[in-house]
């Protein structure tokens, strides 16, 4: 077991707490580098799936996680960017502008989201965003001038300096430098005043506010950061499906995005992704061991979104902290053995906060 | 002449409409009032509750009443249920972990009826299927009819439950002080899961009065987004609210669907929602000044 012994101020607010961290997290980065030369095209198309949703994860964490605000329209972000992606390539505009270019267009409607959802809090702003969401999913279908309607939407060839890169390999790689790229601002973010103010707005939004957090500026904030980051995985999103069918960005998608949170544990960057991995992977895994279960199990329709849900009701009775929770507390185990004590981790007996009263 | 009955007509369908909505958003209200949570597994439960009614009438041949009767004691016991063995547990919890429990249920719901009752349409016979009254010259259908006298009727044995018996005033209050209610005796969290069957009970009754204008399936939950809108509008957190919401919600809807190009009838729910709850999201009939939202 390393003890860290903290000798400055400034180690609070560094990224890598030890070598250790580093070394470990290279060693990932080189494995991930290596995954297209080793597995098949299958495998490496789902990963490159994988990411992209932990994309938008990292969108909702920050929201959901960070700023204690939760939304269940983050699908239409995803579906403005992918719309947004491919509408720019079709028009000629070089991937690396169109990549940028759709987040920032998706982090305007976070703004227009965001401005009048300020003054909602808890039920009223996930009832709110799940309104938007299904506006902006009518929209798709039925502005078929610009999304091509249940006709759908060709996503383009992209290149980057003339290497197209629609194969699964090319979404990977892409894929993985964006998370990486994302994974690492909202890491930046979080330790500088802005994502301290987030965090500090979750907590408590009125000594928040006593301690001199402009509420609206920060909220409009997250949603916008939010939108920006939903809408970069939109553009990757479009090349990992290439083909835009307009009912793909429904209330499901963000309840799975808001799945990947919960499931991952809410509030750190590590669970988004746990999460990812477990949104994506579930519906492979059972695809794999469909004919093995028994009295024809597998053979229900409907057998995946009934687990999803299973999985989100346990996960939230039983273990709030998600997979990153459990993980800690193993790890736990294995340091402080054999010293565990049950009351380590006993959860804190909390009373409702009455909104009735304010 | 024409146009006028037209349009009589558009606005007793939306009437109809409505009057499920606010039966859905009644549930909301009920529950939202008395554990401060927001059921958004409310519109399954109804397609639940739409479902017990076929298994009873279609399946084991039942006379239509009777039937019905089972469905919603059915369906308000496993709203009972629901409380007692799963949400109790989460109170005290952050708010969106019980939106993302119910939304988890309503899931786990679509599919347990799917699998036992497949993913086609199905329905029954009722007294008011294919039926329509004529007054001078006015055609409605007797299901449309059935809907609002129903929720007329249902309506106003609440009302009665909730202001003259023990029971129901024990509920109100509650509902307005939790403490003090039970210092009076009052045994709370009972209490609590019988407003949890009450809510799913309307439920039902939303369910099997839907059921011969629109068949029953399993996606019908999906209902419960627009009766959002009604709860929204009605202040969520007036019983009264909840179904004038639902019955404008119905109304606007169907008169959108006539004069606006295709399309804006689906949003109309999600606009009127939105709008509220910027320009005023008390909603049309506030009970609690200056909290909320």
């Amino acid at each position: 077991m390393r003890y860290l012994f903290k000798t400055d101020y400034r180690q609070d607010l560094t990224i890598w707490r030890h070598r250790g961290d580093l070394f470990w997290y290279g060693l990932l980065c080189i494995a991930l580098l290596a995954i297209p030369f080793v597995l098949g095209e299958f495998y490496v198309g789902e990963l490159g799936g994988v990411f992209i949703f932990a994309v938008a994860g990292v969108g909702m964490m920050l929201l959901a996680g960070y700023t204690g605000l939760i939304s269940l329209g983050n699908a239409a972000f995803l579906g403005i960017g992918a719309y947004t992606n491919s509408i720019l390539l079709a028009h000629g505009v070089p991937l690396l502008i169109s990549l940028p270019a759709s987040g920032l267009f998706t982090g305007l409607f976070g703004i227009a989201i965001g401005l009048p959802t300020l003054r909602m809090s808890g039920l009223y702003l996930a009832i709110a965003t799940l309104a938007f969401g299904s506006i902006v999913g009518t929209v798709f279908q039925k502005w078929d001038a610009v999304t091509g309607g249940f006709d759908g939407f060709p996503v383009p060839e992209p290149y980057i300096f003339g290497i197209p890169i629609q194969s699964a390999t090319g979404v990977y790689y892409l894929s993985l430098a964006v998370l990486v790229i994302v994974l690492w601002l909202s890491a930046n973010l979080l330790r500088t005043p802005l994502g301290r103010a987030m965090v500090a707005i979750r907590d408590s939004e009125i000594s928040a506010q006593s301690m001199g957090i402009h509420l609206a500026r920060y909220k409009t904030f997250a949603f916008a950061i939010s939108a920006f980051i939903t809408g970069l995985a939109g553009a990757l999103f479009a090349h990992y499906v290439r083909f835009l069918a307009p009912d793909a960005f429904d209330v499901l998608l963000s309840v799975q995005f808001v799945t990947i949170v919960f499931v991952g544990g809410l509030g750190s960057l590590h669970g988004v992704i746990y999460g990812a991995l477990f949104v994506r992977l579930l519906p492979q895994f059972i695809a794999i061991i469909r004919d093995e279960l028994p009295f024809g199990i597998g053979r229900m329709p409907g057998l995946e979104p009934s687990l999803f849900g299973l999985v989100l009701v346990l996960v939230i009775l039983f273990e709030p902290g998600g997979i990153y929770g459990r993980w800690i507390k193993i790890k736990h185990w294995f340091q402080a053995y054999p010293l565990k004590r049950r009351s380590s981790f006993r959860r804190q007996k909390s009373y409702a906060r009455s909104e009735r009263l304010r | 002449m024409e146009d006028a009955a037209r349009l009589l007509q558009l606005v007793v369908n939306g009437a109809a409409a409505g009057c499920i909505y606010g039966l859905i958003a009644l549930g909301f209200v009920l529950i939202y009032k008395a554990t401060e949570m927001i059921n958004f597994a409310q519109g399954d439960i109804m397609m639940l509750g739409g479902f017990f009614a076929f298994a009873l009438i279609a399946h084991f041949g039942l006379n239509y009443w009777l039937g019905a009767l089972i469905a919603i004691m059915l369906t308000a016991a496993f709203g009972f249920a629901l409380d007692a063995v799963i949400l109790r547990r989460v109170i005290g919890q952050p708010q969106f972990a019980v939106v993302m429990l119910t939304l988890g249920l309503g899931f786990i719901f679509r599919a347990y009826a799917g699998i036992t009752w497949g993913y086609d349409s199905v329905g029954f016979n009722t007294p008011f299927t294919n039926r329509t009254i004529n007054l001078s010259g006015l055609v409605l259908g007797q299901d449309n009819v059935s809907i609002i006298v129903g929720t007329v009727l249902l309506c106003g044995v609440l009302y009665v439950f909730f202001s003259h018996t023990r029971l129901g005033i024990a509920m109100q209050a509650s509902s307005q002080n939790q403490l003090a209610a039970y210092y009076m005796g009052i045994p709370v969290r009972t209490v609590f899961s019988l407003i949890w069957a009450i809510s799913a009970g309307v439920a039902a009754v939303a369910g099997i009065l839907l059921s011969p204008v629109s068949m029953i399936d399993v996606n019908m939950g999906f209902l419960g987004i627009k009766a959002f809108a009604a709860a929204v509008l009605g202040g969520f957190g007036s019983i009264p609210g909840a179904l004038v919401g639902g019955v404008v919600i119905g109304i606007v809807e169907q008169l959108a669907g006539y004069f606006l190009p295709a399309g804006f009838q689906e949003v109309t729910s999600n606009v009127v929602l939105l709008a509220t709850l910027i320009l005023r999201p008390q909603g049309l009939f506030a009970e609690i000044a200056g909290k909320r939202v």
